[in-house]
């Protein structure tokens, strides 16, 4: 009897692994059902660890690869019904449509099937944690519907929706004091919040009229924000009954407008709304007890106390960021964007008002005696600054306040001064030889010596009020005249053999270096691509950074040359810097 | 009379005819009957209105003749009207003879007769039949049911005394009838005698009414019977193109109508299901769920934070990465570094058609304040990528290393440690006008001998650099050595064809001496007859002046091609040659002491590279471009074969305590093998950057060396442990750097120091240098 022959590609990797059109073959369902049940249900092709054998041997072209056990998961999932029951109704409806007969598409658009996501959500996040982890794309794709205006050719519920939900979940934000970090780029507003140990990012584009994007399938993103809402729903009932707050919330200004949602309101009434609704604190199910300032027990758990002592400052820094803008009073001005400012002053414990006149909502006037701070972002010579006993500031302030965790000093960002670098707060990790720009220098502390050279060129400065060139001269000068006054003039001279001076240091370095370079030469074969490769972004990584080093060092000098230039015809400013150092 | 007329009409006819008549004389009693009967529809057959006067007690004929004034006067208005309807069966009537026609109307009429003619009998015989209800609904009447022989000739019946039966199936009597007499008197004394006819089917006579006589006269005046017919009325186009805009019916409303429909029961019955199960909402119920709060539907999903509740899931679930987050480059009011120059920006834009190769997504672009930043054009779209992304990117997971570089360099011991080993050049020998290509040192390691490209053959004092002697040669000296042999001072010299043997003439006077002596003359090769391969193969001879050798040359061997290395064995008695392009007589291997030579080899294996002899052991090492060949000489056989990898070999060197093998390839590297270990290298020291032109082991220190083109040589610590189990360890312990380049040659020769560690290289620049 003749041995039977494997067939090749019948089990292993080649049998695990299905391509698209296999999978929808197996569903029986057609590329948009299978698309939306992919996209609800999570599913996502993969990549085989051996692609030739995953696609049974023909490389012409890469396929999308489904695991076979993904696809098995949803055969039997209960929407695909819904699906079915849909493409009928469809069928009913054009019939009844074609037909003429407006009775029977009444009532089938009555009764359109609809399908329910609650057991997808559950699936798909077992624990709540789950999705609090995977919160970042819901925000960011909410907050974008959120910002849609309400017109025909888009999903006007759905759009309502996404701006209840997200309104809800900053205010939870708030209520929890949950806001981390912030940052305006020029894509938007990036949040970040801390939710049971997760942080959370998400962005909010700046508030601009819509504008038709190009290339993009509305519907299919449609399908994503469908489970998003749902998901976020959910995630917001359960935060707010963890803060005993009752939900859905009733919010201020926001009742109002749902009653008569009929009528097609504009887009600025709504958003004036939803900034209106921020601006009141929302119904506890429990009264509100005091913050109770539960002190941290010493509990000797880790050997060493510095950990200890670093867990605890932490605890101490997050206390004070949480009630950074407490006891203060900020009143916007009209041409500031409202949303951004009330929620993060809210956040993180001021109060906030604006002008009655621009939007609803305002809390108190301008004139209100006990305002402390007044934002504003226009020319200093269009703001009446008529109080006294306010600071006006630009809106940077807030923004760099909460990333620095302290109350910077307000005069860099008075109204009318140039503004600082506003730097991002999301760069954890760096790697060896990333670049920091030299503010950042500043606010991580390392650049000290950098500072103190400034304040001797100051001081030299201040001595003798010259140019620096000059300077540079004076101390060649110096040393001459040292050396003369020390050597006598005489024709011949045996002097004194100097020790030959070495350098200790760099002796060492190099000699560590060269034993280095030894080393690498027994780096094994296996890893010795790795290494090179990793070496090689090293190095371009260095490369940049210096790039971006000699691009600051050119803008500095062309400062400098303009400062010169500006300074000399100007006398009063130098003489005002000196004032400042003689009050100092 | 008229109706014994000459033309006898079908019996069809008839019964057409009559029906016909019937129809125009019984209408008008229509309007009577209806009252009476029990529906308010006056559409009734004509056939059943008469049947139900038939059916009515009270005698019609009497009503009859109560109403017959009014009878004629209406006649003619309903008459007219059913004229119309009924205008083609007139038509088609008048064709038939006049006369026929009035006696049937005659006949017609002479059923009312009775009654007015005072024959009480057949009135009595009529009515004296019971009233039954068998024929009530009869409708099958158009024939005159009160004689019932049928459509056949009356005349069958003259013989008999009675014209036929009635429906009881009684004889009809024939009225009585007087003789001419009586008819004429009858005539004279009624005033109706001109316009009485006899009915033939029952006998009786009948008087004719007004419209009847009428009729008649406008017969016989070849008129239209009926007197208000138009003949010539317009036409009423009753159907036309022209759509009206109430239909052209005249019929009353069905029954249907105005019963309950049964499909709009089935429907409402249909809906108030619907609505009980849900299916269907009221409008108020509608407009309730419009209003409705959707946070409404929301509820407590997750019992806990933590901790997993029983559901299916995807097993081995690949979360999607996290957004990246925003460098300094995306502030709204970055540091000005981060602003691109006008070359970045066109590098930028350049790469339109290849977005993914930009190093950022978007321009940074600078803006002196919060309110002059515009929106971003491509938010949607990037938000749309990420869903894209979401759902078609294939994911998997992939462990990111977290190691920086430095870990993946080896922990060695450190130099320091290993010392000592040469770190610096201590002198530099010149002399050499072109490249050296072999050194040798005197086995206690006072002189060196060096062959250059220049043709001479130069003798050194190691520690002082002096050159103490040079001979010159006829060409380039491909190879040097000295002789292993303490008691001589020999040198082997490879120099085109021959190896010259000369004395060196250093060292100790007496060495020299003794080594003249010894080689002046042959040896008594008496009785011995070399082979004949090997007489072709190499001569031995002494020196002659044509050969242009230095004086102090005392054997010459001279080959059949170019000779390319000469090694001693350690005893200093054999040495080995290697000649070029020698095929099977590529080694040969002679004695010293015999002047005999012999090719140990009768198959070519490969192109030869170098010949090694081992430092204890009768071994040959025999290197090919790819292979080294290891035979026992003893033997006579092959012992071992290593696989090098190589593409070509370029030197070997054996460890003093002959288990280890350096080999040196073109291909950049440096492989140990162990002999005892395996026939594969142990290690390969990728650590040369081009060719390795010659490796050496030190023969008292764990050192090694090896140089190469690139002029480095690196020398590395390679100690060999007793024990079999312990690995070598190898270390590279320093990078010499001295030498330069000439003509893309480096280093062509390192040599050890036999008892001290120092290094000594000769390099293509015409110099040796030795490395303390």
């Amino acid at each position: 009897m003749v041995a039977r022959r494997n067939k090749t590609y019948a089990t292993g990797e080649a049998s695990n692994f299905m391509t698209r059109k296999h999978a929808m073959r197996k569903l029986q369902l057609n590329l948009k059902d299978f698309r939306r049940l992919c996209i609800l249900k999570g599913i996502h092709p993969r990549e085989p660890r051996n692609r030739k054998r995953a696609q049974k041997g023909d490389m012409t072209k890469v396929q999308t690869l489904f695991h076979e056990k993904d696809i098995r998961f949803l055969l039997h999932e209960p929407i695909v019904w819904k699906f079915r029951d849909f493409k009928v109704f469809v069928r009913k409806l054009k019939k009844a449509t074609a037909k003429g007969n407006f009775d029977a598409v009444a009532r089938l658009k009555d009764n359109t099937p609809k399908y329910n996501l609650d057991h997808i959500v559950k699936e798909r996040y077992p624990t709540f944690i789950d999705a609090i982890r995977d919160l970042e794309d819901c925000l960011c794709l909410c907050a974008l519907y959120a910002t849609f205006p309400k017109n025909a050719r888009l999903p006007v519920e759905m759009i309502t929706l996404c701006r209840r939900l997200m309104i809800e979940f900053m205010h939870y934000v708030i209520e929890a004091k949950a806001l981390r970090k912030v940052f305006v780029s020029i894509k938007g507003y990036y949040y970040q919040v801390e939710i049971m140990g997760q942080t959370i990012t998400w962005i909010v584009p700046h508030s601009f009229a819509y504008a038709k994007p190009e290339n993009v399938d509305l519907k299919l993103m449609a399908i994503f924000v469908e489970f998003y809402t749902t998901m976020l729903g959910f995630v917001n009932y359960r935060l707010y009954h963890k803060l005993n707050l009752q939900y859905p919330p009733s919010l201020a200004g926001y009742g109002q407008t749902m009653s008569h949602a009929d009528d097609q309101d504009a887009l600025g009434e709504e958003l004036s709304d939803r900034i209106t609704a921020l601006n009141r604190s929302l119904v506890r199910t429990v009264t509100h007890t005091e913050e109770e300032d539960t002190p941290m027990d010493d509990i000797p758990m880790a050997e060493d106390d510095g950990m200890m002592e670093e867990i605890k400052r932490k605890a101490e820094q997050l206390k004070h960021l949480t009630h950074l803008f407490a006891g203060m009073k900020v009143f916007l001005g009209r041409e500031v964007p409202r949303e951004p400012l009330v929620f993060m002053i809210r956040a993180l414990g001021g109060e906030v008002s604006w002008d009655a006149t621009a939007a609803p909502g305002s809390t108190f006037g301008e004139s209100e005696p006990s305002v402390t701070h007044q934002i504003s972002d226009r020319p200093k010579e269009s703001l009446q600054m008529s109080y006294l006993q306010r600071v006006y500031v630009q809106p940077q302030w807030i923004f760099d306040s909460i990333n620095q965790g302290q109350l910077l000093p307000v005069q860099t960002y008075f109204v009318g001064e140039v503004l600082p670098p506003h730097l991002s707060p999301f760069i954890a990790d760096r790697r060896v030889g990333d670049y920091i720009p030299p503010e950042e220098k500043e606010l991580l502390g390392l650049a000290e010596p950098a500072k103190a050279k400034k304040a001797e060129e100051q001081e030299k400065e201040e001595d003798d009020s010259e140019d620096e060139e000059e300077d540079d001269e004076e101390e060649e000068e110096g040393d001459e005249e040292e050396s003369e006054e020390e050597g006598a003039p005489s024709k011949m001279k045996v002097e004194l053999g100097k020790p030959e001076v070495v350098d200790k240091e760099k002796a060492k370095k190099m000699m560590e270096d060269e034993e280095f370079k030894l080393r690498t030469m027994m780096i094994k074969k296996k890893h010795k691509g790795l290494y090179r490769s990793m070496m090689k972004s090293r190095k371009r990584r260095v490369h940049e950074t210096k790039q971006l080093e000699w691009k600051r060092k050119e803008f500095e000098n062309k400062q400098n040359q303009a400062g010169h230039k500006s300074a000399e015809p100007k006398g009063p400013k130098a003489v005002g810097g000196k004032a400042k150092k003689a009050q100092k | 009379m008229v109706h014994s007329g000459k033309k006898r009409k079908t019996p069809s006819q008839a019964t057409q005819l009559s029906s016909a008549l019937l129809l125009d004389d019984e209408t008008p009693i229509g309007p009577d009957l209806n009252l009476e009967g029990p529906q308010v529809n006056g559409s009734k057959s004509p056939s059943e209105a008469e049947t139900q006067s038939d059916s009515d007690e009270s005698s019609v004929y009497s009503e009859l003749e109560d109403e017959e004034d009014e009878e004629d006067e209406e006649d003619s208005d309903e008459e007219e009207e059913e004229n119309e309807d009924d205008g083609d069966d007139h038509e088609a009537s008048e064709s038939d003879s006049a006369a026929q026609e009035i006696a049937e109307e005659g006949r017609a009429r002479s059923k009312k007769a009775p009654s007015t003619a005072q024959e009480p009998e057949a009135v009595e015989a009529l009515e004296a039949q019971p009233v039954q209800d068998e024929y009530e609904y009869d409708s099958s009447d158009e024939e005159d049911i009160r004689n019932t022989i049928g459509n056949i000739p009356v005349n069958w019946y003259d013989d008999y005394d009675h014209i036929g039966y009635n429906l009881d199936g009684v004889a009809i009597r024939k009225p009585k009838r007087g003789d001419e007499l009586d008819h004429f008197l009858r005539q004279m004394e009624d005033g109706n005698a001109g316009i009485t006819v006899r009915d033939p089917l029952t006998g009786q006579d009948v008087v004719l009414s007004q419209s009847q006589v009428e009729k008649i006269k406008r017969l016989a005046a070849s008129k239209v019977p009926e007197p208000g017919y138009d003949m010539y009325a317009d036409a009423i186009p009753w159907f036309s193109s022209q759509v009206m805009e109430t239909p052209l019916r005249d019929l009353p409303e069905g029954k249907k109508s105005f019963l309950p429909s049964l499909t709009e029961k089935r429907r409402v019955g249909r809906m108030v299901h619907a609505l009980k199960m849900g299916w269907m909402k009221t409008k108020a119920e509608r407009e309730q769920e419009k209003r409705e709060d959707p946070t409404k539907r929301y509820y407590m999903l997750w019992q806990s934070d933590d901790q997993p509740e029983d559901v299916k899931r995807i097993t081995d679930l690949i979360p999607a990465p996290k957004m990246k987050l925003p460098g300094h480059a995306e502030s709204y009011n970055p540091p000005p570094e981060y602003l691109f120059t006008e070359r970045e920006k066109k590098t930028w834009q350049d790469l339109d058609e290849e977005p993914f190769k930009r190093k950022l997504p978007f321009i940074p672009a600078k803006y002196e304040s919060l309110r002059q930043v515009p929106a971003y054009r491509n938010f949607i779209n990037e938000r749309f990528e990420r869903c894209l992304d979401l759902y078609l990117a294939p994911r998997a997971r992939k462990n990111r290393l977290t190691i920086q570089p430095e870990d993946l360099v080896p922990q060695l011991p450190k130099p320091q440690d290993l010392q000592p080993f040469p770190t610096v050049c201590a002198l530099t020998y010149k002399g050499h006008k072109n490249m050296i290509r072999t050194l040798s040192i005197e086995a206690t390691g006072q002189f060196l001998a060096s062959g250059s490209d220049d043709g001479t053959v130069k003798i050194w004092e190691v520690q002082t650099g002096y050159c103490l002697q040079t001979f010159t040669m006829p060409g380039v000296i491909k190879s040097v050595m000295w002789c292993p042999n303490k008691a001589l001072s020999l040198l082997a010299v490879a120099c085109e064809n021959m190896v010259v043997l000369i004395s060196a003439g250093v060292g100790d006077k007496v060495v020299v001496d003794q080594t003249e002596e010894l080689l002046k003359e042959a040896p008594d090769n008496t009785g011995y007859i070399p082979p004949e391969r090997v007489k072709n193969a190499v001569a031995w001879s002494l020196p002659e002046k044509s050969d242009k050798l230095p004086k102090s040359a005392l054997i010459v061997l001279k080959f059949f091609k170019n000779v390319k290395q000469v090694i001693w064995h350690g005893k200093g008695d054999y040495f080995a040659t290697l000649v070029q392009d020698g095929l099977n007589r590529s080694v040969i291997i002679s004695q010293l002491s015999k002047w005999r030579s012999q090719i140990p080899f009768s198959k070519a294996k490969g192109l030869v590279q170098c010949v090694l002899f081992h430092p204890i052991r009768p071994y040959l090492f025999v290197a090919t471009q790819r292979h080294i060949r290891i035979y026992n000489l003893a033997k006579q056989e092959l012992s071992k074969k290593l696989q090098t990898g190589a593409k070509w070999i370029s030197s070997m060197a054996i460890h003093p305590k002959g288990d280890n093998l350096l080999v040196g390839t073109y291909d950049k590297k440096v492989q140990w093998f162990d002999l005892d270990l395996s026939s594969k290298p142990y290690q390969v020291l990728r650590y040369h950057a081009t060719a390795v032109r010659q490796v050496a082991y030190h023969k008292r220190y764990p050192l090694f060396a090896s140089g190469a083109d690139d002029t480095s040589i690196i020398v590395s610590h390679g100690m060999v442990y007793n024990d079999l189990l312990q690995n070598p360890t190898i270390v590279p312990v320093k990078l010499l750097r001295g030498h330069s380049k000439y003509d893309d040659f480096g280093v062509m020769e390192v040599l050890w120091h036999p008892t001290q560690p120092w290094l000594l290289s000769g390099g293509a620049d015409g110099f040796i240098k030795l490395w303390t």
